[in-house]
């Protein structure tokens, strides 16, 4: 099944996370990734949610999340329109032997550690989520202890603002 | 979060604050929003729009005072701890409070209200169980697009999420079948709350919402002003239908040859009846109603096929499976109606009109959606095939009308005298309706009896039928009826009730009696559930598990329904014999100082027919018990 991300604009009021994970849980839509923030516009938050759904089924999907009150718009952003990176830290056995070996594969992602002790360490990097499965798996054999993850986070390329325009038509 | 505390996005994801400029190249996205299309209206507030200078008061006193400035009337509820601040100044108001016996009583009173009245339907109950008890009628109001207004109390702020004393997370509970809901707990935000609640319900696809006020919130001070700021900026219904929609549907009525206007329940809801008339008699099209739309169409009308679906008529049923189009107006493509989807109406192509966009192509792909209110679209339409008649002819539909009349003369509506010597449920039916007439009002409740009701009663008038269609509630009739007759207290409503249904929801007829709210309740006494039975016995061999009710002829009648209904205060009669039934009828039409309960005890082997088994085309529609009609060689 395609891969789509939503960009979700929604009022900032109580409940407006339970009403879309909800709407996905009851209309049985798999939820790949879900993150959430405020953005530029007081009040309003933006979710980014990423389904696995064929054509029909995310006409369905972006029908039903409209009709939740809370929901301003929704746009679909496609990988060529957008900006898209996910956020993942992973703690890494690194002892004096390995640490080295460790850091450079991290150098190399353009990631980044920010925390060492003597038998681990935390490496932070941002990146398209093929990128990060990647680091992952050079990352694998030393030993991946913890591994936190954030949903893909997505903008469209250009000028526009989404919010903007939905001020604009609201 | 439903209970107030907030897990909002902004406590959630900090980290994400800034988004990263992307200055490249302005990409086009796909835009999915909401069109903004509403038509110009004066205020999105209900009601007169009184101008209220601010004004100290109470949350409580706010609430009631709302309803008053939103035009309320009339309002069903139950008091209890958590909504009784509330209670306090609806006495001194003029709203009628009608106190009900159960809060699902008040939930589809409510309902009942807002089907014949057309206006929102208001219920309120207090927290915990006592919201816990509306929970099937906002359900049966949410599959039914019912504009019903939910009040109730909650717990204090203060104590929310503690598992205080009747806590229930009530918005939480209902989130899935409420169209929006709210949790107030400043008393400030009721007035506001109140408007757009009142909004959401009645406009767009009509639903229920559901207003959860915290005790605090209602004895809380405030400062009260009228009219409030409506601020849905994620709310744009779309009612107007696009041009160029309309047009192409236009072109395929003009070029069907087997065209049938698919009639739903929108064109009740948007009381579009005169319309849709209009519609019908430029096109010529055969019409059918669906369960929800009974009476949109008069049934005396030549161009009415019949109800379509699981019980439809053989008619209406084969209109749909061997029409060229389907011009769908304000209808769901409801599994009841389509059988297996994917042998529904084949050669079909589809117009579907509809103001919620969700129902287009979600179980029929549309080939010309238009997403709009019927009562715009409609005149719409007829005026752009009026335009198209015009210059290309009015299209011959001369064979499909023989061949679709020839059906109706074949396989009318009808049934077979049962073998006990009981009387036929229809027949008992079918003289409730010759005598009452086509100004009465009939509520069903679910089953068999409701089946019937649909086919039997012949409907001439929209918001003279309800039932409970999508969620199928037992228990609905007695209490919608009695909302019915309050709102519509000049006619005559019945409710006809199966004995199963009579025994979940029958202590309304205390608060029917009490308030001086004459209904009528028949109930088709087969003495079992019988559309289970029905099932039981085409199915499962006959083998009845869990369906003998021992209400009827030759059990031990617990309850003896006439005793039951003199202990509620109502005439109360038992009808036995068919040459009793015009008379007992008659009887119950000429009293209308309180309610009536006839006790029509009938055969339990009676089914419903036409039937098309669940899992099987609408080709297999059978007309009595492994009777398929023969369909000619159609060409």
């Amino acid at each position: 099944m395609p891969r789509h991300t939503l960009s979700v604009l929604v009022e900032d009021k109580p409940g407006v996370l339970t009403r879309v994970a909800s709407l996905f849980a009851r209309r049985a839509f798999n939820i790949n990734s879900l993150a959430v923030g405020p953005t530029e516009v007081p009040g309003m938050s933006r979710m980014t949610v990423v389904v696995d759904a064929d054509g029909d089924l995310i006409e369905q999907v972006t029908k039903q999340l409209n009709k939740l009150v809370n929901v301003i718009k929704i746009v679909e952003l496609t990988s060529e329109s957008s900006v898209q990176r996910d956020h993942i830290l992973v703690k890494v056995r690194a002892d004096a032997a390995t640490r080295l070996q460790v850091t450079q594969a991290a150098d190399l992602f353009r990631a980044s550690v920010v925390d060492v002790s003597t038998d681990s360490v935390v490496i932070e990097a941002t990146g398209h989520p093929e990128k990060l499965t990647a680091l992952l798996s050079v990352l694998e054999p030393f030993g991946i202890r913890e591994i936190v993850q954030s949903g893909t986070l997505a903008v469209g390329r250009g000028s526009r603002s989404m919010s903007d325009r939905a001020l604009r038509s609201a | 979060m439903s209970k107030g505390s907030p897990i909002s996005p902004s406590l959630m994801a900090t980290k994400s604050a800034g988004a990263p400029k992307a200055p490249e190249r302005a990409d086009r996205t796909a835009e999915t929003a909401v069109g903004v299309d509403t038509a110009a209206t004066a205020s999105p507030v209900l009601g007169p729009n009184n101008v209220v200078p601010p004004t100290v008061m109470t949350g409580s006193q706010a609430i009631v005072r709302s309803l008053e400035e939103l035009g309320v009337d009339d309002i069903f509820g139950l008091p209890g701890g958590a909504i009784l601040p509330t209670y306090d100044p609806l006495m001194a108001s003029k709203m009628n409070h009608v106190l009900v016996r159960h809060e699902q009583g008040a939930g589809h009173a409510a309902q009942g209200y807002a089907m014949v009245t057309g206006r929102v339907g208001v219920c309120i109950a207090t927290s915990g169980p006592g919201a816990t008890n509306l929970v099937t009628a906002i359900m049966d109001a949410h599959m039914d697009s019912v504009p019903l207004v939910a009040i109730t109390g909650q717990v204090s702020s203060g104590v929310i999420g503690t598992d205080a004393f009747q806590e229930a997370d009530i918005v939480g509970i209902t989130m899935p079948i409420t169209k929006h809901s709210f949790l107030v707990t400043d008393p400030n935000d009721i007035p506001h709350v109140m408007a757009e609640a009142f909004h959401l319900a009645s406009t767009g696809r009509p639903g229920p919402v559901l207003v959860d006020v915290a005790k605090d919130a209602q004895q809380g001070q405030m400062t009260f002003s009228w009219p409030p700021k409506i601020d849905l900026p994620g709310y744009r219904p779309v009612v107007r239908g696009h041009n160029k929609q309309v047009r192409e549907a236009a072109k395929l009525i003009a070029a069907a040859s087997k065209p049938v206007l698919y009639v739903g329940g929108g064109v009740v809801k948007a009381h579009a009846s005169a319309e849709l008339m209009e519609l019908a008699e430029l096109t010529g099209a055969p019409v059918v109603t669906t369960l929800m739309a009974r009476g949109a169409f008069p049934d005396s009308h030549p161009q009415h096929v019949g109800m379509p679906g699981m019980h439809g008529t053989v008619s209406a049923v084969t209109a749909l499976q061997q029409s060229d189009l389907l011009i769908t107006l304000g209808a769901r493509f409801d599994d009841r109606v389509t059988g297996i989807l994917k042998s529904f109406a084949p050669n079909a192509k589809v117009i579907h009109a509809d103001i919620d966009p969700a129902e287009i192509s979600k179980n029929r792909t549309a080939d010309v959606p238009i997403v709009g209110s019927v009562k715009e679209i409609i005149p719409e339409l007829t005026e752009a095939v009026r335009t198209l008649f015009g210059t290309a002819g009015t299209p011959d539909l001369a064979n499909w009308w023989t061949f679709l009349n020839n059906l109706k003369d074949t396989y009318p509506l009808g049934w077979t005298e049962p073998e006990d010597g009981l009387s036929a449920p229809q027949r008992v039916i079918e003289r409730i309706g010759a005598l009452t007439g086509p100004e009465g009002i009939y509520v069903a409740g679910v089953g068999q009896h409701q089946m019937w009701a649909a086919q039997f009663i012949k409907y001439e008038r929209p918001h003279a039928w309800l039932n409970s269609g999508g969620a199928g509630t037992m228990g609905y009739a007695v209490p919608a009826a009695m909302g019915a007759k309050v709102g519509e207290p000049d006619r005559v409503v019945w409710a006809i009730d199966g004995d199963g249904c009579f025994q979940m929801t029958n202590q309304e007829l205390a608060t029917c009696a009490i308030n001086k709210i004459p209904i009528k309740v028949a109930v088709i006494n087969n003495s079992s559930l019988g559309m289970v039975r029905q099932w039981q016995t085409l199915f499962y061999e006959g083998r009845y598990s869990n369906t003998d009710l021992n209400t009827g002829h030759d059990t031990v009648r617990i309850p003896d329904f006439v005793k039951l209904g003199e202990a509620y205060g109502c005439a109360s009669f038992r009808c036995e014999r068919d040459e009793d039934i015009d008379a007992t009828i008659q009887k119950a039409l000429a009293i209308n100082d309180r309610p009536v309960v006839i006790d029509f005890v009938v055969s339990p082997n009676s089914m419903v027919w036409p039937m098309v088994p669940a899992g099987v085309s609408n080709d297999q529609i059978q007309v009595a018990r492994n009777m398929t009609p023969e369909w000619e060689e159609e060409d």
